[in-house]
């Protein structure tokens, strides 16, 4: 059991709140014995203290200017059930690999516990509002990084979550048993609508599942909105026609205004599309909203995650793409950009797959190889589709399949328009990888040691796919990742 | 044309000995195996006729081979798939479904575009065969 706050804190309430100034520490906000409740929502940051600033009472800083706080005692704390409200730092662990002897300056891991009642119901915004409204700039920390969250499930079932979710989308789709195929439409900027529409149908009609605009294909000079839906629809319905599979293409209707977003997604609706999309930039409110629209009318909703590098790159200070991850799974979205480890973007492949463990699992254990140090119990809260893009190529197959498995998007963009005998033959050679690779891993073989000759083989009777595998046959990126784990396995004495 | 409905069918036909394999996989997941077949290809028909039940507590990978033979000898001109059911909570769907037969020729599908405002069309896709009734489309 918690002692009583006003035994940890100052003992004295006359002299706490005397007006004036005082640590953040002895106004309560660090509380080293402080047990969280099931109902607590729970936020761990890393914390990059100024120097001369003790780790404590820079949680208790970080937990002060993201819950009650501000830099001075006011009396009117005294009208509120305070003690309850303030956010409590319990634990603060130093990094490993950070401090002296390491190249890194010294950072901790600050656990801060929030009551439920300070968020409203069903409100990224005012969630976020508290939990990274002001303290990233608080000038005590010289940086500071929003690592993991613990959601309470009383608090995530005040949210509706994703309108779609892996499960129905499938059956909607009638695919199973392997990762759904697509590709991003290239030259990102500057087709026309008629010639946009010939790349979506070759693709679709060569073996992918989706094809997708590009984050930035809007309503430009070039194409208009409209002009883009209506080829994009001519060649979704050839496509249909001439393999016999639903086929879609993800149409962005990010745009300045709300209203113009519900008037794109509702001519998509007219037209038959079974997916829309859009962009993370339009804020958190504007998903919840289109989220919203997404579920009253039976349309998937796919989400790019434009901007997210700005501030999930850098591990000392900004949000990890897991807290992301997160947020939208609770905001409502099916699909979501999490990396693609093996391809041109960054992604370090454990932390990668901690993000598409957040999406699409019904519980997660703490698993600090892969970033993840809570346990969150989604609820029944339905599962989000990862979408892999960026890079990617069919010779990279059996890696993709044995890092992530069935349930995410695999999307090659240049991997099906660069292909040498066209977009058809491009998608082809995909999606035979694709089937021939998950046929091969139900047989019991191994992907890791086996993959290359499995797609070798599939090329015997396939072209396309012969001629995939020798294009791009030296193609990796292999740089090193900036976001990576902070806690590797170590031997045992008997391994 | 060929329609591609389904996990493999980017692949050469699969083999007997290739379905029990796959059979197997799923078996060793926990998941039921069933047939069922149609002779109706539309993309968005999703109650093909079943097979008998879903064979919930069948081990033995060759016990759905043989069902799928003895669909085929009763339909052998119809499309036959193998679905794999996983009844675990979170999913209580489908996790693997492969067509096994079909017919020797696929006509395929028509589009058919009714043009109504502005430029909008709506589309309808017409399987040629459905034009006859069920049972002597192929």
């Amino acid at each position: 059991m918690n002692a009583p706050v006003s035994q940890r804190v100052v003992g004295n309430t006359s002299a706490r709140y005397k007006a004036g100034v005082l640590k953040y520490k002895q106004m309560g906000y660090w509380v080293p014995d402080y047990v969280p409740k099931s109902t607590d929502v729970i936020a761990l940051f890393r914390i990059t203290p100024q120097p001369g600033v003790d780790a404590d009472e820079a949680a208790a800083a970080v937990a002060g200017e993201s819950s009650t706080a501000t830099w001075t005692v006011v009396w009117t704390d005294r009208l509120t059930a305070c003690d309850e409200y303030r956010a409590k730092a319990y634990r603060v662990d130093p990094v490993p690999n950070t401090g002296p002897g390491t190249e890194t300056e010294q950072q901790y891991f600050a656990y801060i516990a929030y009551d439920i009642d300070l968020f409203e119901e069903g409100s990224i915004a005012n969630l976020t509002a508290s939990i990274i409204g002001n303290v990233f700039g608080f000038k005590p920390l010289k940086a500071l990084r929003l690592e993991d969250m613990r959601l309470p499930v009383a608090y995530v079932k005040t949210y509706k979550g994703p309108p779609t979710g892996i499960v129905v989308e499938r059956e909607r789709l009638d695919k199973f048993g392997r990762p759904l195929l697509g590709a991003t439409t290239k030259p990102k900027l500057g087709l026309s609508g008629k010639n946009y529409g010939r790349v979506v149908y070759e693709a679709l009609k060569g073996g992918l599942d989706f094809v997708k605009d590009d984050e930035n294909i809007n309503s430009q000079p070039f194409m208009h909105w409209r002009d883009r839906f209506l080829y994009v629809m001519e060649a979704v319905n050839r496509a249909q026609a001439a393999t016999g599979e639903v086929k879609g293409h993800y149409l962005n209707i990010t745009a300045g205004t709300m209203e113009e977003m519900y008037r794109r997604g509702e001519f998509a609706k007219e037209l038959g599309s079974c997916v829309v999309m859009i962009d993370l930039v339009i804020g958190y409110t504007a998903i919840q909203s289109i989220a919203g629209w997404a579920r009253d009318n039976d349309m998937i909703l796919h989400l790019h995650r434009a901007g997210h590098g700005t501030y999930t790159r850098q591990k000392n200070h900004g949000i990890s793409f897991r807290v992301i991850s997160k947020w939208m799974r609770l905001a409502g979205v099916d699909h979501i950009h999490a990396g693609t480890a093996v391809g041109k973007l960054e992604g370090d492949p454990l932390t990668v797959q901690g993000f598409y463990n957040v999406l699409r699992e019904p519980y997660n254990d703490v698993d600090l190889q892969r970033g993840l140090f809570f346990e969150q119990d989604w609820a029944g809260m339905r599962k989000v589709m990862p979408v892999a893009s960026g890079g990617i190529h069919a010779g990279q197959m059996h890696q993709l399949v044995d890092l992530f498995g069935d349930d995410v998007i695999l999307q090659f963009g240049g991997g099906t328009i660069g292909h040498p005998q066209g977009i058809q033959a491009g998608a082809t050679a995909n999606r035979v990888a694709l089937e021939a690779i998950v046929k091969a891993r139900n047989e019991g073989r191994d992907l890791k040691s086996e993959g290359p000759e499995i797609l070798t083989h599939a090329a015997r009777s396939c072209a396309p796919l012969e001629a995939a595998l020798e294009t791009w046959k030296n193609v990796s990126f292999n740089y090193t990742s900036t976001d990576t784990p902070d806690f590797v396995p170590t031997a045992t004495a008997s391994a | 044309m060929r329609i591609t409905q389904g996990t493999f069918s980017f692949l050469p036909d699969l083999s007997d000995a290739e379905i029990q394999a796959q059979v197997a996989y799923a078996q060793r997941q926990g998941w039921a195996l069933s047939v069922e077949y149609t002779d109706d290809p539309h993309p968005r028909n999703c109650f093909w006729e079943m097979w008998g039940l879903p064979m919930f507590d069948l081990k033995d990978p060759a016990g759905v081979v043989l069902e799928v033979n003895e669909c085929r000898k009763a339909f052998p001109r119809h499309y036959i798939k193998v679905n794999a059911f996983d009844a675990t909570r979170g999913f209580e769907t489908v996790r693997l479904s492969f067509i096994v037969n079909r017919p020797a020729d696929e006509p395929g599908f028509g589009l058919l575009r009714q043009e109504v405002q502005g430029r909008s069309i709506r589309y309808t896709l017409q399987p040629y065969v459905t034009a006859k009734p069920e049972g002597r489309r192929y």
